[in-house]
């Protein structure tokens, strides 16, 4: 089993989702992160004050799946999240132990 | 204000027979109109001002700047009523008022001031009395203690406020017997409140992190609607400061209005040409300099000249705030001085000017007999001058005194943590937490 984890951008959260779901992705869990990478930082001005924003808002997306659909879930996220620009995101893939339905009890595969 | 508007209200009554004056002297339409601007002025203050200056902060200071507000309010308006009206409007000399009238002393329901009651004519100018020190609160804002805050705010109502009031609006001031042209507070409260809330910016030196941590207001929201509130109560500021229900009153709301739009657009230009964008906080701020700067003007000018001095106003209040904050570096955090300070200055010097009944459609009422243009610019700058430097030194003695006494600053640990824990025991929002 892999764990993925994608940062995006926030705008693109629903054609990421969607396009999960088309390849059959049964779930996710989504969290507002804030962070850097290449993409600078925006300035605000407020009355002449200048702030630059370095820490931007995006979109941390976890995806715990069986083996057999690691490439197709990296492939649907790099295509539905790109827009080319600068500040696009990455995709972390991990190996995972275990998984567990707290439901039923399923482990494994079967609880992914 | 005051004796001269009252004077010529009372010869305009006079020369109409049929006004509807009680046979007391009081005149229920101007009561009516008084009543109405006393609630307008507080509303200024609560919530107007509380809730501009509140988004203004960031969220850790919210409540902290709604309870200096508040709590000015309400110290301010009891020490009016057991002293510092009658040390303001009491008879006394030209630098203070008497003790005549502490704890409102033979004031009843039948005591008149001009047409109005004199408990009317109180408790407008006892809203006066609370905003001007509210006002300085943006001065040294998200960093003095609660206590040293309260101090300082009582022993500068008494020993800034109350004289400078009373040598501009009282009888025997000694400015206005000069007939100094100001209106509704162009000195007395705007030039105080401005140059008090720099000598603090100052002596507290800048908030911690100032220059290279992100300061940004938190909520801008909240400081739109409170600057609504403001615009809106401006017309019970500078309209009942005619203290009559008359065409003088009408004059100035419409002057007070036309200056705040002219103002807003003027600061949103400023923006488009240097920063291409034109922002909400600089629309608000351009009309709050608009509103400032046509206040000790608005009885004596005219739609034209107050369309002149409102465009002014955000032109040099813009610059004044970029050169205090980019080059100065005074964490005027925010933007007292620049804003009140400046329009309050200039505002005072542009009554001078465009009060002149021979300016075209840029004219006013025309000059008091026995000034002209040399002359009362003359008085207008005496005024300034002395206000503003009375202001300076006596400001500056209070905050040495209050820091020998209780300490001016929270300490770095509790500034960081924010006023609302630190001195409050409070939090303004709790959200995302479950």
């Amino acid at each position: 089993m892999k764990m993925l984890i994608a940062i995006i951008k926030p705008f693109k959260l629903d054609a990421v989702r969607e396009a999960l779901a088309d390849i059959g992705v049964q779930g996710m869990t989504v969290t507002e992160v804030r962070g850097f990478g290449r993409q600078k930082g925006h300035t605000e001005l407020y009355r002449g004050a200048e702030y630059t924003v370095d820490l931007l808002p995006k979109i941390k997306l976890e995806v715990a799946l069986a083996p057999d659909m690691v490439d197709r879930a990296v492939d649907a996220i790099a295509k539905s999240a790109k827009t080319g620009q600068i500040g696009d995101g990455k995709i972390f893939v991990y190996d995972l132990d275990q998984t567990v339905r707290i439901r039923t009890g399923e482990s494994g595969v079967e609880a992914v | 204000m005051n004796t001269f508007s009252r004077n010529s209200a009372l010869i305009t009554l006079t020369l109409l027979p049929c006004a509807a004056i009680a046979n007391d002297g009081i005149n229920t339409g101007d009561t009516a109109w008084m009543l109405t601007s006393i609630a307008l002025v507080l509303f200024m203050t609560l919530p107007g001002l509380a809730l501009f200056y509140g988004g203004l902060v960031r969220a850790k200071n919210v409540l902290s700047v709604l309870m200096q507000c508040f709590a000015i309010t309400c110290i301010v308006s009891l020490m009016w009523v057991i002293g510092l009206y009658s040390l303001t409007f009491a008879p006394g000399g030209p630098f203070i008022g008497g003790l005549s009238k502490v704890f409102m002393a033979g004031i009843t329901p039948e005591s008149t001031s001009g047409t109005v009651p004199e408990v009317v004519f109180s408790m407008f100018q006892l809203t006066f009395a609370v905003i001007t020190p509210a006002l300085v609160v943006g001065g040294f804002a998200e960093r003095m203690k609660f206590s040293a805050m309260l101090l300082f705010s009582v022993l500068w109502s008494i020993a800034v406020y109350a004289p400078v009031c009373h040598w501009v609006w009282a009888a025997d001031g000694w400015l206005f017997t000069r007939g100094l042209i100001d209106f509704a507070g162009g000195t007395v409260v705007h030039i105080t409140a401005g140059t008090a809330a720099l000598v603090a910016a100052i002596v507290l030196r800048p908030r911690s992190g100032y220059g290279h941590t992100p300061m940004m207001p938190h909520n801008l929201t909240m400081t739109v609607t409170g600057a609504g509130m403001l615009w809106v109560g401006w017309f019970g500021f500078n309209g009942g400061s005619a203290l009559a229900a008359n065409g003088h009153a009408g004059m100035a709301i419409m002057v007070t209005h036309v200056s705040a739009a002219a103002g807003a657009i003027s600061w949103s230009v400023m923006e488009l040409v240097k920063y291409k964008k034109a922002s909400v906080l600089g629309i608000v701020t351009g009309m709050v300099a608009g509103l400032g700067t046509i206040t000790p003007a608005a009885g004596v000018v005219g739609p034209g000249g107050a369309l002149l001095i409102g465009l002014i106003a955000g032109y040099v209040c813009f610059n004044a705030t970029h050169i205090l904050k980019r080059k100065l570096l005074i964490d005027d955090s925010l933007d007292v001085f620049p804003v009140h300070g400046v329009g309050g200055i200039i505002g005072t010097l542009m009554a001078g000017i465009f009060a002149s009944g021979a300016l075209g459609v840029f004219s006013g009422k025309g000059y008091a007999e026995g000034m002209n243009l040399t002359s009362q610019l003359g008085v207008q700058a005496l005024g300034v001058v002395s206000v503003a430097a009375y202001t300076v030194v006596v400001t500056y003695v209070l905050l040495k005194l209050v820091q020998k006494l209780v300490g001016l600053r929270v300490n770095a640990e509790r500034e960081y943590a924010g006023l609302d824990t630190s001195e409050h025991n409070e939090r303004g929002y709790d959200l995302g937490t479950l």
